[in-house]
């Protein structure tokens, strides 16, 4: 079937499929969208700097609020987590002292919860079981509902990537260095992530994400990496607003039209190996952040990304080639491992910081998953 | 390479995915007597076509008594690697050595690394060949694997794969030598493969693939790449010139002179390790910079009293001919004609005790920062045990006035099992089972 033919009346049809839709992410706003099922219940998550107390740990299957309350000092993630970490839904972006919700479609099933203070990491855990219907769907069902759910995930981090832009932006128009380098990597992190889906427009990325040297003749050097070299390089960012008022702006239409982006499942697998090569092409070699050197929040953004695409791919994986997926998340969990070895503080290492052999392990990693998840393409083809 | 199906002219050139199949018996261990007598004695190349005259397209057997590539007239290319092993799976280790012989059986025959091929497979996944060697021939390709001692016992002491009992003894780090400079980053290993083909090629595509099928498993930790074999191992071989413009390889162990490839080459029973390495051998790699530029400058006297032999003809200092016996009983004025502080002199087995199999290649890596060329010998010697061979020559070559103009930049030590027997074996075998 093509996918591209594939529309909304899946999600809300009658099977109560709906995907599970973030509502909080993009600014608090309470709009269902195409939701189908009561949310009747709320579902309290207090997260701390160090805790995440989910008030329920059974649920019945259906539709489910969450709303969770930072009660920390730091910027919150929370996640509901299938197996093998498929993201089921998510609310990016979480200040502290604010509450935002979350509304999701849970059939029947054992999920996890994670809040991510810092945003990095594998976050605080629990578990969370579902009783009531698993609905058995159609490969096709399968996979049309892996391309939803993926661009429920773009959608979400779209979101997050306007606010900490926005954020990132003022500092820098406000002089304030110290934190605009602050906010640099986290605001990228949420580009990192999606890269793929954003690349695709060739106009604004290269404004956006250009680095020194990209540009043909005549064509400034704008986006990022232009603040990235102000803020690092000389530590004056006086003449900066222009390009810090630019690169909101084009941020603000990439969002926009990322989120009307349909990804069929071809794209998803490829889109997970590219961000693979990503990493390998720009972050084991320090080309991306040459300033900054926080290479390594790419990567991890990168490597989350690409989770977040197959694993969307998962229930169809996981009944059209078991084995592929074993490999999968050994690879992606040994790669989480080499990267966890450099978090520092609530960050990561510095790029120049690694030894050659350090960067040699992580390369390593990325070598193996990638040949594991280049093998994801075939398996959906075969559809 | 001396049967006659492995010189019908019409296998040469034929194209990769086509499958060949080799009546001629295994090169390795196929060895005619020559030099009868003197255990060490060289071979003397009396008739060139007798052996040896396999086109360079051909393909050499992979299976025999021994693993191809040793005894194998040395082609003219290499493709060295070494690989550090990244998992501490046990089974994801022999899972790949399988792979990997699986693959090195296709290869070496001119096909593709992969059962489906590099361009008929699927549009989706990736090709299980990666195709630059589409349309080339075999070249002589000969895969050879050996196993470091790290891969017996890790740098940190630990036994990752439940085989540091079977290390044999005489597999250890080699000890460290007058003037040696190595580079870690460029020595030592867990594996180690060596590809010689007859075209650059053929050997690089072959490494390539075996690394891709490694992923997760393995990690290159180094690799070079050597040109103009500077090693003879066959009397058939004309002797090639090394980067000191010097014949090398005269003197050389050579597949012809059985007994004494027996007696030095070969792990036999009894010695440590033979419950899997018999019929095996240690290969010792060093890469050895030569200071090619003070060496131009010197004069062509003090180049032949260094080397012990004539640039020109090859010969012995004191004779006339390349294969003139070594005598180093002849005089030339006040002193022997052979200096005794000469390479020739002081690596011959009469002072050294020993033989062993040189296999090495040249290589030129660019130029250093300072203009100079960054080249020399990669240096190859198998032999039946490291201690009573490579160092024991390399301890009497303490005093060679050629370590003037040489510099040892790396080094390495691995056992290379015994060939593969059959359909259903596998690199390892004996070793994991
Ligand atoms: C860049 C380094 C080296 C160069 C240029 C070089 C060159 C030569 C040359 C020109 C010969 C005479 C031709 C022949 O019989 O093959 C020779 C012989 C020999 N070399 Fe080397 N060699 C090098 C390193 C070594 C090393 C490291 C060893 C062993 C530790 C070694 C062992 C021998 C032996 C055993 C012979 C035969 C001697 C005989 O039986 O007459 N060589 N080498």
């Amino acid at each position: 079937m093509s996918m591209h033919a594939r529309n909304r009346t899946i999600l809300a049809g009658a099977t109560a499929l709906a995907a599970a839709l973030t509502l909080a992410a993009c600014g608090g706003g309470s709009d269902t969208g195409g939701a189908t099922g009561d949310a009747g219940d709320d579902i309290a998550v207090a997260a701390g700097d160090d805790s995440c107390d989910v008030a329920k740990a059974d649920l019945d299957a259906g539709t489910h609020r969450f709303t969770v309350t930072n009660g920390g000092s730091k910027v919150t993630e929370f996640y509901v987590y299938a197996d093998g970490d498929r993201v089921m839904g998510e609310v990016e972006n979480i200040a502290p002292g604010v509450a935002r919700e979350l509304l999701v479609q849970l059939p029947a099933g054992d999920y996890e919860t994670a809040c991510k203070p810092g945003m990095i990491g594998d976050g605080i855990r629990s578990t969370l079981t579902v009783s009531g219907d698993a609905p058995s769907l159609s490969q096709d069902e399968t996979l049309a509902q892996a391309g939803t759910d993926y661009q429920r995930y773009v959608q979400s981090q779209t979101g997050a990537l306007v606010e900490q832009t926005t954020a990132f932006v003022n500092a820098v128009k406000a002089g304030d260095v110290a934190g605009a380098k602050a906010l640099y990597p986290v605001a990228r992190t949420y580009w990192e992530r999606i890269e793929p889906v954003a690349e695709s427009f060739g106009d604004l990325d290269p404004i956006i994400d250009g680095r020194e040297g990209d540009q043909a003749e005549g064509e400034d050097f704008t986006g990022f990496h232009r603040l990235e070299q102000a803020l690092w390089q000389t530590g004056d960012v006086s003449a900066m607003g222009p390009y810090a008022d630019q690169l909101l702006t084009n941020v603000q239409e990439i969002a926009t039209r990322a989120n009307d982006v349909q990804l069929d499942p071809l794209q998803l697998a490829n889109g997970a190996k590219a961000l693979l090569d990503e990493i390998a092409n720009g972050k084991i070699t320090g080309e991306e952040d040459r300033y900054s050197h926080t290479d390594l929040w790419d990567f991890a953004a990168n490597l989350e990304g690409s989770q977040a695409a197959v694993q969307a791919l998962r229930p169809y994986l996981a009944e059209n080639d078991a084995d592929l997926v074993a490999e999968i998340d050994d690879r992606f969990a040994a790669t989480g491992q080499e990267l966890a070895q450099y978090r520092s503080g609530d960050g990561w290492t510095s790029y120049d910081q690694l030894t050659e052999e350090q960067l040699r392990g992580l390369s390593d990693s990325i070598t193996a998953l990638t040949g594991s998840v280049s093998q994801v393409a075939a398996v959906v083809a075969q559809r | 390479m001396t049967s006659d199906a492995s010189r019908d002219p019409r296998r040469a050139g034929l194209s990769r995915r086509r499958f060949f199949g080799l009546a001629g018996a295994g090169t390795a261990g196929v060895l005619a007597a020559g030099a009868a007598g003197g255990v060490i004695g060289h071979a003397t190349a009396a008739d060139p076509t007798a052996a040896g005259t396999a086109a360079a397209t051909d393909a050499v057997p992979f299976t025999g008594d021994h693993q191809a590539g040793i005894v194998t007239p040395a082609q003219d290319r290499l493709h060295f690697v070494a690989f550090d092993v990244i998992t501490d799976s046990r089974d994801d280790l022999v899972e790949m050595l399988q792979a990997w012989t699986a693959a090195a059986r296709r290869m070496t025959a001119g096909q593709d690394a992969g059962p489906v091929g590099a361009v008929d497979g699927g549009q989706y996944a990736p090709p299980d060949d990666t195709g630059e060697a589409i349309g080339l021939p075999a070249s002589g390709l000969t895969l050879t694997i050996g196993f470091g001692p790290t891969l017996f016992t890790a740098a940190d002491g630990t036994d990752r794969f439940g085989i540091a009992g079977r290390r044999p003894e005489p597999l250890a780090e080699l000890p460290s030598f007058p003037g040696d400079a190595l580079d870690p980053a460029r020595s030592g290993g867990d594996l180690c493969v060596q590809a010689c083909a007859n075209d650059p090629q053929v050997a690089v595509h072959a490494v390539r693939n075996l690394s891709r099928l490694g992923a997760g498993v393995v990690s290159v930790r180094w690799s070079q790449l050597g040109f103009g074999r500077t090693s003879s191992t066959s009397s058939a071989q004309a002797t090639p010139r090394n980067l000191f413009g010097f014949k090398d390889g005269t003197d050389n162990l050579k597949s012809e002179n059985g007994s004494a490839v027996e007696r030095f080459v070969w792990v036999a029973d009894g010695d440590p390790g033979a419950d899997w390495l018999a019929g095996g051998s240690y290969v010792v790699t060093r890469r050895i910079r030569m200071r090619i530029e003070p060496w131009d400058t010197s004069t062509l006297a003090e180049q032949e009293q260094t080397i012990g032999r004539t640039k020109g003809a090859g010969a012995p200092l004191g004779q006339q001919a390349e294969f003139d016996p070594v005598d180093f009983t002849v005089r030339a004025g006040t002193g022997p004609a052979i200096p005794e502080n000469s390479h020739v002199f002081l690596a011959h087995p009469t002072n050294s005790g020993t033989a062993i199999l040189r296999r090495g290649y040249s290589f030129v890596d660019g130029s250093d920062g300072l203009g100079r060329l960054d080249a020399g010998l990669f240096f190859i010697a198998y032999e039946r045990n490291p201690e009573t061979g490579f160092v024991q020559v390399q301890k009497n070559l303490r005093m060679d006035a050629m370590n003037e103009y040489i510099q040892h930049t790396s080094s390495a030590v691995f056992a290379c099992p015994p060939g593969i027997s059959g359909p259903d074996d596998w690199w390892g075998r004996a070793l994991f089972s």
